[in-house]
């Protein structure tokens, strides 16, 4: 599908066309390589954080304090499950097969969000995650549901309405735990300690660093800068924290009156690169646990593929009725 | 359980705890199947699970006299407390282990909700009729993965007729009876186990036909958790399931 | 959850051969009522028609979204080119519309 030769005026003009109408791109449409590349990547990274971003939270699954939060937690993992399936198949859309994609995550050629790879060390962990994981997504994500190509945008309008409660239920754990004992309060402050800078940086590099931000924004495929997406959060996120007593972790955090927006302190970018380098405190853990889950299903997808083509060949021999009960070929087949 | 304890209290915790820890065990495979589609597809099963138990806590806990919440009856009973069927406490295993369970308990939880759902007790009824919609559609789950899995490849089918060996002793503690659920069915609130049987055995019979498996001849059955006699394997669940809800008394989550 | 991974080291740009090692790929319709068409909705992959229509059910009506399933292979689709757009959609044809046709103001709601 991916086509290499020199673009056709003609289609190239068309392109341009399109994106200036803000009409969307459609799997067919001609587009530049690079764009398809730009949104492979992007989708595939999108869809990859999705997955590997079960683990922090599935963590807590078995250990949820009341079953009411066990339940709520169990629907918001599978969400994310079921969002990366809705990205995969945006990405297919492109060309690249799911399992391309599968092959790209485990063997590190492709990334996901770097948030994943810290631990989630106490239950105020899955509400700091909803809260401002999650909150930082959406502002990502509202943006990405305008972006110019019709499968991802349209995976992100379905993603965004599922995901409104996903932040609602985390700042709720929040205020349940800023309101109850000392050890609770005390557990909320940690978390917000630790997830507040990862949360930042879950933004991307600084516009000035960024050279992806300027072609992915001509392409209308982002449509906001990496920093204005996390000065909108800010300035979010602040008041809230105000709201549940928690103190941010940034000495540097003021409300400038003249910007109408937060000043914030200098994120840590030498930590940033480190876990994007596959250092942090969880890469290893999460790759090898998708791995392991992957390598270990293996026999059962085979199973699967097995059973699917011998009931074909059944169907055929059977002038096309499903053939679940043909013993015979059954007995012959199976005990090897 | 002492003989003053209201039977229909008893039967609804035993039914509880059976959904209750198995929404436990599938909860531990989030993120661990074979595929995406399957991690979705374990999560649905096991929210309703975890959703019958709550329904059935809730009613139980209107008719205890010590006025206790789902979560007091989930979080705060200890191992001997616990009522469910020593099958659904047994570990995941492979996915063949995790599917025959299931299969095993949709056969069981399919006609027990549709007698249920007749029931003279009209709040359990209701529950029931509900619940049977969703045994129904696992069962469907169950049995098409069991089938596929005896008709896959030579070590799926090895590995679904082990797990068939393995659980089938703990089949028939599901249909074991005492006085509770004697004096229930003869009121015409919950029907006798033993009625069940034969519901099951012709379920899994086809299901096990059509995967070419094969029930194991050694009679032998461990039984004993209706009345707290489990296996090892529970007293591991519980306090990962307790622990941080115990570690704070009387806290809010 | 989205966010923006800079690139970096060791990081290719995938070769995209589009290989199907795993299931195949089945599109996904949703009736939302009864009464309403079957909409497209999605893909999922699936090794059978059977799982695909359960896995269906479990992926795209996680919310109530839907009262009937149907799955399809992606591979039996056949879809126009979008090169023909033009040659096979943009027709002029105004008098099918009701707007095209002046009735009296009087005659009321027609």
């Amino acid at each position: 599908m991916t086509t290499t030769e020199q673009p056709p005026t003609d289609s190239m003009r068309r392109f341009d066309e399109l994106l200036r109408a803000d009409e969307k791109i459609e799997p067919r449409d001609w587009m530049p390589d690079e764009y398809r590349k730009t949104m492979i990547r992007q989708i595939a990274q999108h869809a990859h954080s999705e997955v590997i971003g079960q683990q922090p939270e599935g963590n807590w699954i078995t250990r949820a304090p009341s079953l009411r939060r066990k339940a709520i937690l169990m629907a918001k993992v599978q969400d994310e499950a079921g969002h990366g399936l809705y990205l995969y198949a945006a990405a297919e859309t492109l060309g690249i097969s799911r399992d391309e994609l599968n092959q790209l995550l485990h063997t590190g050629r492709q990334k996901y969000s770097s948030i994943f790879n810290y631990p989630t060390l106490s239950w105020a962990d899955i509400g700091a995650i909803g809260w401002l994981v999650d909150g930082a997504a959406i502002t990502n994500q509202v943006m990405l549901t305008r972006t110019s190509y019709g499968p991802y945008a349209r995976a992100m309008v379905r993603i965004c309405k599922e995901e409104s409660f996903h932040q609602r239920q985390g700042f709720e754990i929040m205020v349940t735990l800023t309101r109850g004992t000392d050890e609770q309060k005390a557990m909320a402050q940690d978390a917000l300690d630790r997830w507040w800078w990862p949360s930042l940086a879950m933004f991307g590099p600084p516009d000035a660093d960024s050279t992806h931000t300027e072609q992915s924004m001509a392409w209308k495929i982002k449509l906001e800068t990496n920093d204005e997406l996390r000065q909108k959060f800010v300035d979010m996120t602040v008041p809230q924290a105000d709201h549940l007593g928690l103190r941010i972790p940034d000495p540097d955090l003021v409300w400038n009156e003249e910007r109408g927006h937060y000043d914030f302190g200098e994120i840590d970018w030498d930590d940033f690169w480190q876990v994007v380098k596959g250092n942090g405190p969880c890469n290893r853990e999460r790759i090898a646990s998708k791995v392991r889950a992957w390598n270990d299903g293996a026999w059962v997808r085979e199973a699967a593929a097995a059973h699917a083509e011998r009931q074909r060949r059944r169907a055929a021999g059977n002038g096309g009725s499903n053939g679940r009960s043909s013993g015979r070929d059954r007995d012959t087949e199976v005990r090897r | 359980m002492g003989s003053d304890v209201d039977p229909l209290l008893t039967y609804l915790l035993r039914l509880a705890d059976d959904n209750l820890v198995l929404a436990q065990r599938l909860g531990e495979l989030i993120a661990g199947m074979p595929d995406l589609e399957e991690d979705i597809a374990v999560a649905n099963v096991a929210l309703d699970h975890l959703g019958q138990a709550r329904n059935l806590y809730a009613y139980a806990g209107q008719i205890d006299p010590a006025g206790r919440d789902e979560d007091d009856f989930a979080m705060g009973r200890s191992e001997r407390e616990f009522l469910n069927a020593v099958l659904v406490e047994q570990p995941n295993g492979d996915f063949a282990v995790t599917m025959v369970r299931q299969l095993f308990v949709d056969a069981y939880q399919v006609p027990l909700y549709e007698a249920l759902s007749e029931s003279t007790d009209e709040q359990l009824a209701a529950i029931a009729a509900k619940a049977v919609k969703e045994a129904r559609y696992h069962l469907d789950r169950s049995a098409g993965w069991v089938v596929t899995l005896g008709d896959g490849t030579g070590e799926s089918h090895h590995r679904a007729q082990a797990a068939v060996d393995e659980l089938w002793q703990f089949t028939a503690d599901l249909f074991t009876a005492d006085r509770v659920e004697d004096e229930l069915s003869s009121r015409g609130v919950v029907p006798d186990p033993a009625s069940l049987r034969p519901r099951f055995d012709g379920m899994v019979g086809e299901v096990l036909a059509a995967a070419n498996l094969t029930v194991p001849s050694d009679p032998y059955q461990r039984l004993g958790g209706r009345t707290g006699f489990h296996t090892a394997h529970l007293g591991h669940l519980l306090p990962e399931l307790q622990w941080l809800h115990r570690a704070h008394p009387g806290a809010e989550w | 959850m989205s966010y923006d991974v800079p690139p970096i080291e060791g990081e290719t740009d995938p070769e995209v051969v589009g290989t199907t090692g795993g299931h195949p790929l089945w599109e996904v319709f949703v009736r939302a009522s009864r009464g309403l068409n079957h909409v497209h909705c999605g893909s999922l992959h699936a090794p059978d028609a059977e799982t695909a229509a359960r896995n269906a059910r479990d992926v795209y009506t996680r919310r109530s979204e839907g009262v009937s399933v149907w799955v399809v292979p992606s591979a039996a689709i056949h879809a126009s080119d979008p090169d023909d757009r033009e040659s096979w959609f943009d027709s002029d044809k105004p008098y099918r519309h009701p707007t095209f046709y002046e009735i009296p103001d009087e005659v009321g709601h027609m």
